[in-house]
């Protein structure tokens, strides 16, 4: 579309920029709309937003394109995304998309001619429990099935409005199974900040040092000298903010603490706030949890409306705090501290160099802390039952209970919270999982293990997780897996540093040139070196754990790829019979005259 | 800068390097003429820290030196084989997922990439070549840009928004579609306030920002790098402006 086709785009975009403002920060929030109005963001609209908040154009388009919500290019009135994480393609999503294309004459990533509608693949929706998954226009669609994908190709050609179709197709349930301290025992809203501030900031401190609490988003940093560093840094401002861009391929906790626990997280900021001195907080929400977005917010209004959000909490003169919800646009390395942050800050999500580290310089430069979701609601519980409570919960270096995302192949999937110290074995029994092969702990980015070591732990110590555990049974195609999760590597390295951008290109073509036969001995070696290249000299953990999955299944499951190797030492990546490609979707053939052999 | 007493000291491949607060290892090495590679890297810019090609091992951790604050005591390994050839395979990287043909290339002879692929004893592009579809833009009329050379280092972004005060330049897309734009709704240059007398025309280290009717001015053979190693011109305009430096 050429830009004089939005005449009156200053008109249209005018109550947008009433609701954000002119500040350079708002831009992410503004074309989060820009999309909504428009189905894609124009070359017109970027122009007039550069005006509106006063930046180069190229910053506009900057972040226009590096979100995978926003698109510099049409995506239809309606724009479906199928979940492309490895247990929703267990679960037949690839057929179920082709499905639903074929039926409606769609090519998966192009709109449809009349501009109506297109479909696509994303990363992981955080439905894993439920699958298979989708989002449609951002809201999430669970339990999919051919029926459903009927009814869905029906609303669509009636084109009735999202926020019609029937609300049984987007039913999105807990499936909590195992509750420990965390998640089963009753919490009062306000009783965390009445003992923080009965005890006072000094002495809550201690007891989150006694706790012995590390962070759950998987780097397991102490969160009483992360605290007590931001309280100790000199600023105008400090900030808190909830990291909810739960991203790793398998980990839904998240989606379900949000969902029914949102006082015990915003209890956390509070006390959190107290603590290092924050008036104000951000509940980051990863775009694919939209459809969490207006519970929370009736979650803070009852918080304000009772005196436990706003000025003077709880009656407290000059304790005054507020949290905002910023909703994320698709990027998986906005999960990274300093890349959130960025998008916190309207940009990019690229992940900033350090030092200087948040705790100093985070969110405007001023001090910042930056916790998991599952971080915030055991600070909470410790403020209220203490450190020495918590302790005793766990092992030495890992206190307190995980809350795991199980998914795949178990019977039971869902929420379950163990303490620290758990083996694989039980885990494994409690949800049901028959004759288990490999479990993925803590996603892509985590430790493919095998079933020779079922009986590790989870725990720092051991098997540290953010909280994704994915179950294989026997006779599942190990190589498949690990190709899904290097085509996710891949799709969401941010491309800043060389390692990462081209390396996960590369790992991803040689284990497609291995999945397609035509892979050797020597392959395997390049998959090492391309592997140590990224973790040696890449910018974040991203490039740093991308290529963990395929190294484990190089080193623990040569079943997975032994059989699919060519027997020769080299055969060259260029594929004659997949060059062909182009002329085959040209001319609509793929039967056997239209390959070579 | 000369009046400081430069107590504080750090050590590079064994030799102490001293540095002032504020300057970082790369800083500190060029100040020193110790050669640490670097493409992204430009003294005159604010440091960016994507190429990698400077990475360092600092106490036995990999770090980025362009972007990594001097600290005492720190005792930095750079000349070693493993980090050359780590970052041998980074330049490999840079040549295939672009599209470079030296022999044919205006740049040959002056481009960075190809002179930090000489310095680092690359013999061959080693991966597969990605081929992408990189558009050239002559819309200017006095410069051309041609993405199909572009390494992303983002000189010419910090150049015009530092220097030139124009922002011509930025990068939007992201994994292996990031891409470089410019200031126009019409993404040509043509229709951008760039000048061929602006310092973002300059920088650029491969050959993505060519100006129109130089081209072979100077024949192969007697270009900057025909004569001397990327270590040499890199450390240049830094003993210049450090004389009194080692």
């Amino acid at each position: 579309m050429e830009p004089h086709e939005f005449p009156h785009i200053e008109q249209q975009l005018a109550p947008v920029f009433e609701r954000h403002g002119c500040e350079a920060n708002q831009l992410l929030k503004i074309l989060r709309e820009v999309q909504e109005i428009f189905h894609f963001v124009p070359p017109a609209a970027i122009t007039c937003v550069a005006s509106h908040l006063g930046v180069p154009r190229t910053q506009v388009e900057g972040v226009a394109g590096f979100y995978f919500f926003l698109s510099l290019k049409s995506v239809g009135k309606y724009r479906l995304l199928f979940s492309d994480n490895v247990t929703d393609q267990m679960q037949g999503n690839p057929e179920l998309m082709q499905y639903f294309c074929h039926k409606l004459w769609l090519e998966p990533g192009k709109v449809s001619e009349d501009n109506l509608l297109s479909v696509d693949s994303t990363s992981c929706t955080g439905m894993c429990d439920q699958g298979p998954a989708a989002l449609v226009n951002g809201w999430p669609l669970t339990n999919l099935d051919r029926d459903r994908l009927d009814l869905i190709a029906e609303l669509i050609h009636d084109k009735k409005p999202v926020c019609d179709w029937p609300s049984m197709l987007f039913e999105v349930k807990d499936n909590i199974r195992r509750a420990g301290t965390l998640l089963g025992e009753p919490f009062k809203p306000g009783a965390a900040i009445r003992a923080t501030l009965d005890r006072g900031s000094a002495a809550t401190l201690m007891e989150m040092e006694a706790s012995g609490l590390r962070g759950r988003g998987g780097a397991g940093f102490s969160v009483a000298r992360k605290w007590s560093l931001c309280r100790a840094a000199a600023g105008d401002h400090h900030y808190i903010v909830c990291n909810a861009d739960e991203g790793e391929p398998g980990t839904f906790k998240d989606r379900v603490l949000l969902n029914s626990y949102a006082d015990l997280i915003c209890e956390g900021m509070t006390v959190g706030a107290r603590i290092v001195g924050a008036t104000q907080g951000f509940l980051y929400l990863r775009g694919e949890y939209r459809h969490l977005l207006k519970k929370l917010e009736e979650v803070l209004a009852r918080r304000r409306a009772t005196g436990l959000l706003g000025r003077s909490i709880l009656g407290e003169t000059g304790f005054d705090f507020d949290i905002e919800i910023h909703l994320g646009a698709g990027s998986y390395i906005c999960g990274e501290e300093s890349a959130l942050i960025e998008s916190l800050e309207g940009k990019r999500g690229r992940p900033r160099n350090r030092p200087p580290f948040p705790v100093t310089h985070g969110y405007l430069d001023q001090p910042t802390v930056v916790d998991n979701v599952e971080t915030l609601a055991c600070a909470a519980r410790i403020a209220l039952q203490g450190g020495e409570w918590f302790a005793a919960i766990g092992t030495t270096q890992s206190t307190g209970s995980k809350i795991l995302s199980i998914a795949g192949d178990c019977a039971r999937p869902g929420i379950y919270e163990y303490p620290f110290g758990i083996t694989l074995h039980e885990i494994l029994g409690d949800c049901g999982a028959e004759d288990p092969y490999a479990v993925q702990v803590s996603g892509p980015s985590g430790t493919l293990v095998s079933s020779k070591e079922f009986d590790r732990r989870i725990s720092f110590e051991d098997l540290p997780t953010a909280g994704a555990f994915t179950v294989f049974k026997r006779g599942r195609d190990i190589l498949q897996v690990v190709q899904n999760f290097a085509h996710f590597f891949a799709h969401e390295s941010c491309g800043f540093c060389t390692p990462c951008r081209v390396g996960t290109q590369l790992q991803k073509k040689i284990v497609d040139k291995i999945t397609h036969g035509h892979g050797t001995v020597y392959d395997l070696e390049e998959l090492k070196h391309v592997g140590h290249i990224m973790q040696s000299m890449s910018h974040c953990g991203l490039g740093h754990t991308a290529a963990n999955p395929v190294l484990d299944m190089l080193e623990k499951f040569p079943d997975a790829y032994e059989h699919k190797l060519k027997n020769f030492a080299f055969e060259p990546v260029f594929d004659l019979d997949g060059a062909l490609e182009t002329a085959r979707n040209i001319t609509g053939r793929d039967d056997a005259w239209a390959h070579l052999s | 800068m000369g009046a400081l007493v430069m107590s504080k000291a750090i050590t590079i491949d064994g030799k102490s390097v001293s540095f002032i607060d504020g300057q970082t290892i790369m800083d500190a090495a060029l100040a020193a003429g110790v050669y640490i590679p670097h493409l992204c890297h430009n003294p005159e810019f604010e440091p960016h820290g994507n190429c990698k090609l400077c990475i360092v091992s600092v106490n036995g951790r990999n770090m980025t030196a362009c972007t990594m604050p001097a600290a005492e005591d720190m005792v930095v390994a750079s000349n070693t084989p493993e980090l050359d050839s780590d970052r041998q395979a980074l330049v490999q990287m840079l040549f295939v997922e672009g599209n470079h043909i030296c022999p044919a290339c205006e740049a040959s002879g002056n481009c960075q990439l190809q002179a930090a692929a000489y310095y680092l004893k690359m013999l061959s592009p080693h991966f597969m070549h990605f081929y992408p579809p990189r558009e050239v833009d002559a819309s200017h009329p006095d410069i051309f840009l041609d993405l199909n050379r572009c390494i992303l280092c983002e000189l010419c972004v910090r150049a015009s928004r530092e220097v030139d005060g124009k922002n011509v330049f930025g990068i939007s897309g992201r994994g292996i579609g990031t891409h470089l734009v410019v200031n126009a709704a019409s993404g040509r240059l043509g229709d951008t306030n760039f000048a061929v007398t602006d310092r973002a025309a300059q920088v650029c280290p491969t050959g993505a920002i060519l100006i129109k009717r130089q081209g072979y001015k100077i024949p192969i053979g007697q270009r900057t790098f025909d004569h001397k190693k990327i270590s040499e011109v890199q450390m240049e305009p830094v003993k210049r402006t450090e004389p009194e430096h080692e």
